[in-house]
């Protein structure tokens, strides 16, 4: 329990020196497991209150339950939500079947263009966690990206003693990770210690299978699994040697380098 | 792709986490050693070892335990890792961070970033190679960035055929260059990472060996913090004002903070008592807390605090200047220059500052400290003994006393630049007044009227607005203008001329008394800014320079907001870098009002009486 606090206390000073850098921030949340762990560590941060706009780039193809989910809680935790979407690519037909990379782009990665440059953020609050993949292992807290979205991985600011890059030239921004030290079993350990609500997907309901991570429809695959509590799912994890990200297409061969290179989650 | 997860022999609760850093020269062996790690600690994905094996013999290569870490494409290109990557495993009820920092000299930057976030490294040398200069760099800033538990590894044993008599001679020379820093490792061992010899198992090749294995090493590193344990250190790092409650933020980086405690905030000698410990989703709620602690409390009053600040026990204060002596390592891709302005950030007060002298540039090859050098410029990937100078005074600590509030970045441009640790305070001209300031300010004794009320009451924040420049050039018709202007609105303002002290209170005083009429006047001036005024005055009786008066004046009335306007009837350049200069015979009427609106946009001045002035509550 201690190093969920130790965690906790980190993104928690993340959380705040973000509020205090940027004036127009924003928080991806995309009511997986992990983005709503960000968002009850804003609570955390902010005494209840959530002093920011949760952004959510809906690609249309999500699981219905989670847009149920996302509204639920908004409405409970009086959130401000905003909804961003490529329409055009939507209105132009774009779907997996032209290429899981392609659609990405264009869906999430674009969708999320779009709406940076619709509301101008300067601070982008996103829930990646280092253990998730290779290249996220190697982000840091605050990370810069520059007018095009691209990320640097080659060059980044050096991140001492929680002195993070806050001052960035114009047109840029920065992507801003406060679960970066967290692994996928402190999540759930967290979810316990704290009582958080989350999706029942992520449970196996009566026919052995569960999600492990969750995105759209068409790309997302459950694992066999009897877990249907928290604990059960810890267990699980404990003992798994399988990877993660192991039921997202996009992930395959060198997918997630090209797709975050250019901007994505 | 693939992530690492304990099997379940480790498969325990986890009591705590620890950041471990892993540093060397390239090709040392770093990448092999953790790739060493993961598979005897059974840590690696299903069929990962396999997969790498595979492509190295379709490649045509020797596999190799260095591969498994090396994921991005372009590392394989170069055969190096370019950045800070972190992994994860558990052992023996504990989850390591594991940071590999790259060993490259032009990636210096991140090993530096991984470095500062360890609670403990492991530092790789060569057997074949011996003591290198990277390996006595890598150590000089190990020491600098605070990581005090080291473990220092003799790797590649099985390429010297395990001989004792070459590691004695590498662990004695590196233990000899490293007491130099004053940083003692707490295991030197022999292993070789490629053969798995003291990694996880015990070398049968090196039964000489007595020590523990590289991961026993790391299972008796300590992750408690002894920070707790020294007096309180809490730097401000935000003000928030959502629902009813005024919250103080931040993270507690040493001692402890409860419920009922007399707090004193400097640099701006404000003290009040800890009334809560606010906290969301924790009931009963907290009523202590310690280092490494993001915490939120409010106050039994409401004092103009703001971010920066750093909250002691009065028992223990941090120092305060303007000016301290520090040694600094440069990332930057310009070099330092002495003179030029940057952006000191320590823990969360961030002020303008120069570099005041580069004493010398730190050799880390022989540390050596009797060379005399003039240099005016630190290059990238230098460390030097330099001296800084702020613009604001800041409260901070000596590195060796505390190690948070004892070092500081500096910012050139948009970016972190520079790093640094705090080795003494310099005393610059204020500091027998600001010492003054200090101690009269404890022992304030006040009412129940608070300044917020004052503020509120008349509509503006108590503030002095002083008026600089040569003489006879209306600037005490200037400020009976500006006095009479902002009477009439209804506010409390009063123009205190430093004559009207010279037959009274200064009367015992000669010519050359010049600081004592200073330290009077500023005295003064201090007394009536708690009755909640606003001050005007002019300069010209101090026989003494603008810029020494405007210091020593602002120094005594700290924390209260202070406004330089300068007059003269020439385009000259003010002494002092005013808010506001003007030049030539003036309309008065507009330059009263240039002034008026340099308050209100200050926040000094509220729109109109009434109205809170907007710094009080602008949370």
């Amino acid at each position: 329990m201690r190093h969920l606090r130790q965690l906790e206390d980190q993104s928690v000073y993340i959380f705040r020196e973000a509020y205090k850098h940027f004036d127009n921030l924003g928080m991806l949340w995309s009511m997986g497991k992990d983005s709503t762990v960000l968002l009850w560590l804003a609570r955390k941060a902010f005494f209840g209150h959530v002093p920011f706009p949760l952004l959510h780039v809906d690609t249309s193809y999500k699981i219905p339950s989670m847009i149920e989910y996302r509204d639920r809680l908004a409405r409970e935790w009086r959130l401000n939500l905003v909804v961003g979407q490529n329409k055009q690519a939507l209105a132009e037909g774009m779907n997996h079947e032209r290429g899981r990379v392609e659609c990405c782009t264009a869906l999430k990665t674009n969708g999320l263009k779009l709406l940076l440059e619709e509301k101008g953020y300067t601070g982008i609050i996103l829930g990646v966690r280092a253990d998730e993949e290779s290249t996220r292992a190697k982000e840091r807290y605050f990370s810069p990206r520059d007018k095009n979205n691209d990320w640097d991985f080659r060059d980044q600011p050096p991140e001492l003693w929680d002195q993070f890059k806050t001052s960035f030239p114009p047109n840029t921004h920065i992507r801003i990770h406060p679960l970066l030290d967290w692994t996928e079993i402190n999540i759930w350990e967290y979810i316990k210690l704290e009582n958080i609500p989350f999706m029942d997907l992520y449970l196996n309901r009566g026919d052995g299978t569960r999600y492990r991570s969750l995105g759209c429809a068409p790309c997302t695959f459950p694992i066999k699994s009897t877990a249907s509590t928290v604990d059960e799912i810890i267990e699980e994890l404990r003992a798994t040697k399988v990877a993660e990200r192991a039921g997202r297409a996009q992930d395959e061969g060198r997918g997630m380098e090209l797709l975050r290179k250019d901007g994505y989650m | 792709m693939d992530t690492c997860k304990t099997d379940t022999a480790a498969a325990v609760d986890i009591r705590d986490r620890m950041n471990i850093v892993i540093v060397g020269s390239v090709d040392h062996g770093k990448s092999t050693l953790l790739g060493r790690l993961y598979a005897d600690t059974g840590t690696l994905p299903e069929g990962k070892i396999e997969k790498i094996q595979a492509i190295c013999k379709q490649q045509g290569k020797e596999f190799e335990y260095a591969f498994l870490f090396d994921a991005f494409l372009e590392e394989q290109q170069q055969g190096v890792t370019i950045d800070t990557a972190r992994t994860f495993f558990q052992w023996a009820g504990r989850q390591y961070i594991i940071i590999d920092a790259p060993g490259h000299k032009e990636f210096l930057k991140n090993m530096i970033s991984g470095a500062a976030r360890a609670e403990a490294a492991l530092l790789l040398i060569d057997a074949l190679e011996g003591v290198k200069d990277q390996s006595k760099r890598h150590g000089l800033l190990l020491s600098m960035l605070g990581v005090k538990q080291v473990t220092v590894v003799v790797n590649k044993m099985d390429l010297v055929d395990y001989s004792r008599e070459t590691f004695a001679l590498i662990e004695k020379e590196y233990r000899a260059f490293l007491s130099q820093l004053d940083v003692t490792p707490q295991f030197v061992i022999p292993a070789s990472a490629k053969r798995g010899d003291n990694i996880a198992a015990p070398s049968p090749h090196m039964a000489w060996h007595d020590g523990p294995t590289v991961l026993e090493s790391l299972a008796q590193f300590s992750s408690e913090s002894e920070q707790a344990e020294q007096p309180l250190r809490f730097p401000l790092q935000d003000v928030y004002k959502f629902d009813a409650r005024r919250i103080l933020t931040g993270r507690i980086a040493s001692g402890r903070l409860k419920v009922g405690d007399q707090v004193i905030f400097s640099p701006s000698n404000k003290s009040a008592v800890v009334q809560t410990l606010e906290a969301f989703n924790v009931d009963p709620p907290p009523t202590q807390a310690q280092a490494g602690q993001s915490v939120g409390i409010t106050l039994d009053e409401q004092i103009f605090v703001e971010r920066g600040e750093i909250v002691s026990h009065e028992r223990s204060l941090p120092l305060v200047s303007t000016t301290f002596r520090a040694n600094l390592f440069w990332l930057g891709r310009r070099p330092l220059e002495m003179g030029k302005s940057y952006l000191v950030r320590l823990a969360t007060h961030e002020v303008e500052c120069r570099v005041a002298a580069i004493h010398r540039i730190v050799d880390a090859d022989n540390l050596s400290l009797d060379q005399q050098q003039t240099n005016t410029v630190v290059k990238r990937n230098e460390v030097a003994d330099v001296t800084i100078q702020a613009k604001a005074p800041l409260a901070f600590d000596l590195y060796t006393d505390f190690e948070t509030t004892g070092r500081f970045v500096l910012v050139d441009d948009y970016d972190v630049s520079g790093g640094g640790i705090i080795t003494e305070m310099v005393a610059d001209r204020e500091e027998t007044l600001r010492t003054e300031a200090r101690q009269r300010d404890f022992a304030w004794v006040t009412g129940d009227v608070t300044l917020a009320d004052r503020a509120k009451h008349y509509g503006h924040r108590a503030a002095l607005v002083l008026l600089i420049g040569p003489d006879t050039t209306g600037k005490t018709f200037l400020a009976k203008k500006v006095e009479s202007t902002l009477v009439a609105e209804g506010r409390h303002v009063y123009m205190l001329d430093p004559e009207n002290l010279r037959r009274g209170l200064d009367a015992d005083l000669q010519e050359e008394d010049a600081r004592e009429t200073i330290r009077r006047y500023g005295e003064v001036a201090r007394l009536l800014i708690d009755t909640g005024v606003l001050l005007i005055s002019t300069t010209n009786s101090f026989n003494l320079p603008a810029d020494q008066v405007v210091e020593a004046i602002r120094t005594l009335v700290h924390p209260a907001p202070v406004l330089t306007v300068y007059m003269s009837k020439e385009t000259t350049a003010s002494p002092v870098e005013a808010d506001l200069a003007f030049t030539g015979p003036e309309d008065f009427t507009s330059t009263a009002h240039a002034i008026l609106t340099a308050l209100k946009e200050k926040g000094i001045l509220a729109e109109t009486i009434g109205n809170q002035p907007v710094f009080q509550f602008s949370i």
